[in-house]
């Protein structure tokens, strides 16, 4: 399975036309300690760009941008009682959205791990 | 300011902590260790937490009569303040704002003063302005440090046993690691601790050894922030500012009896009017029903839907385990168990007036 990562730091899996969205590991570290997130419902429909949630840090707010266009098909509802998961396991576990994908093609916009990791050095 | 940001005599030694650095009035500053902050809250209130607070201003006042003259700029009693005392207070304007918060201690031969980093630039002329006779000596050549937390009496006390006498808001000086160091029983977390000026050549190793303390771990401005707001205490330029009274501001503990029935400082008259008549907004606890964080500058509104305010200082609260928040309220609200609404990103979050501090103070008095 590919995974495809945003400069807004988020990670991408597909299976089929659902994807799965988290945030990556260096984002959760650089955020800090992690005590809510705020999240859409399944149904809401966002555009490539739209922010769909919101992450609290002990110190700041940070929002979630969509990577990709989409409807919310599910959101991890147990990062609403152990928002702490996102820092423990943020690209296992912790992922933050199942989405259906308006348009698979956007996926080529993204970068690979390799991308990725010159993006952050 | 593009001004690089000046460091404290403690930044190698935060480098090696592994301090996150980042520029904070001017300065570069741990914001937070490996522990992180809430690691580095909960250590503070359990055991002890080293903090640099070196780039706060220190300030000697030398000459005749020093605590009379700061009462012409200052509502607090510091005629009366006896030396080895430490009392805080703030400067106010001619219409009843605070300039700045400070402490004042009477170190016997002068006065010493600390003001914060943000309003050094500010606070030094205004001293040396208006305290006629008064040499006004800001010190360059020193480092500030906080040692908070239950143990902080061990920590300091077995490097320096004089420590150990002190109660809250009494300062002296005295030796640790053989170097002539202030020590003040205060500091800005709720706990007990106190917070000592080290020449900054020593400052590293008095440092140190501290930390070389079980109990004893680095704290950065992060758990900082999150320790004084579940205590309740204001943030200049967040909680107070040039227009904020100290009345509005629920700092009327702060005047003394005297100060407030015969007035003679900046702003009296309003400040005076407030005591009486009540100010038109007060600064309360908010504590949020749900788990998100309602930050500065958030809308408070009536269980009627009205705005009735802001939060000024928010965030999560390591020791009460959610949200925590201090914001004004307008005349007419703010009464303890009052239900409001935090209009956090477009949505109502209920939310309840509380009592400050959100943690019991833990002062050794």
């Amino acid at each position: 399975m590919t995974t495809y990562y945003s400069e807004e730091h988020e990670w991408i899996t597909v299976e089929g036309d659902i994807a799965t969205i988290g945030i990556t590991q260096h984002a959760a570290d650089q955020l800090g300690e992690i005590v809510f997130v705020e999240q859409r419902e399944a149904g809401d429909e966002f555009e490539k760009g739209d922010e769909i949630g919101v992450i609290e840090s002990v110190k700041a707010a940070s929002e979630i941008y969509a990577p990709v266009d989409g409807e919310v098909v599910e959101a991890n509802g147990a990062l609403e009682d152990t928002p702490g998961a996102l820092n423990e396991n943020p690209e296992g576990d912790a992922w933050i959205y199942k989405v259906k994908l308006a348009d698979a093609a956007q996926l080529e916009d993204l970068m690979d791990l390799d991308g990725y990791k010159a993006l952050i050095g | 300011m593009t001004d690089t940001p000046k460091r404290t005599p403690l930044y190698d030694l935060h480098v090696e902590l592994g301090g996150k650095m980042v520029d904070f009035a001017g300065w570069e500053m741990p914001v937070q260790y490996p522990m992180g902050i809430m690691g580095e809250h909960k250590h503070c209130r359990e055991k002890a937490a080293l903090f640099d607070v070196s780039h706060m201003g220190q300030v000697i006042l030398k000459g005749d009569n020093i605590g009379e003259k700061l009462e012409a700029i200052c509502p607090q009693a510091y005629a009366t303040l006896k030396e080895g005392k430490a009392r805080y207070g703030f400067f106010t304007n001619e219409d009843g704002g605070i300039m700045d918060d400070l402490i004042v201690s009477n170190a016997g031969d002068h006065f010493f003063v600390v003001v914060n980093a943000s309003m050094r630039h500010q606070d030094i002329p205004h001293m040396a302005a208006n305290l006629d006779g008064v040499e006004v000596t800001e010190i360059f050549d020193r480092a500030l440090v906080a040692v908070q937390g239950p143990k902080a009496e061990d920590v300091v006390g077995e490097l320096c046993p004089a420590a150990r006498d002190l109660t809250f808001m009494e300062t002296t000086v005295a030796d640790i690691n053989g170097v002539e160091c202030r020590i003040s029983r205060l500091g800005y977390t709720g706990e007990d601790g106190y917070e000592i000026s080290i020449p900054e050549a020593d400052a590293e190793a008095v440092a140190r050894a501290f930390l070389a303390h079980d109990d004893c771990e680095p704290a950065g401005l992060g758990a900082r922030d999150s320790l004084r707001l579940e205590a309740g205490l204001c943030l200049y330029g967040n909680d107070i500012d040039q227009s904020t009274s100290p009345i509005e501001a629920s700092l009327s503990w702060a005047i003394q009896k005297r100060r407030k029935e015969e007035g003679g400082f900046p702003g009296a008259e309003r400040i005076q009017r407030e005591l009486a008549e009540g100010a038109a907004k007060k600064l309360v606890g908010i504590k949020p029903e749900g788990r998100a964080p309602a930050r500065q500058h958030v809308e408070i509104q009536c269980a009627e839907g009205n705005t009735i305010g802001e939060i000024t200082s928010g965030s999560f609260g390591p020791t009460v385990g959610g949200p925590v928040a201090m914001g004004y309220v307008a005349k007419g609200h703010g009464e303890v168990g009052e239900k409001v609404n935090l209009i956090i990103r477009g949505k109502a979050q209920p939310a309840e007036i509380v009592s400050l501090p959100f943690v019991q103070q833990n002062y050794k008095r």
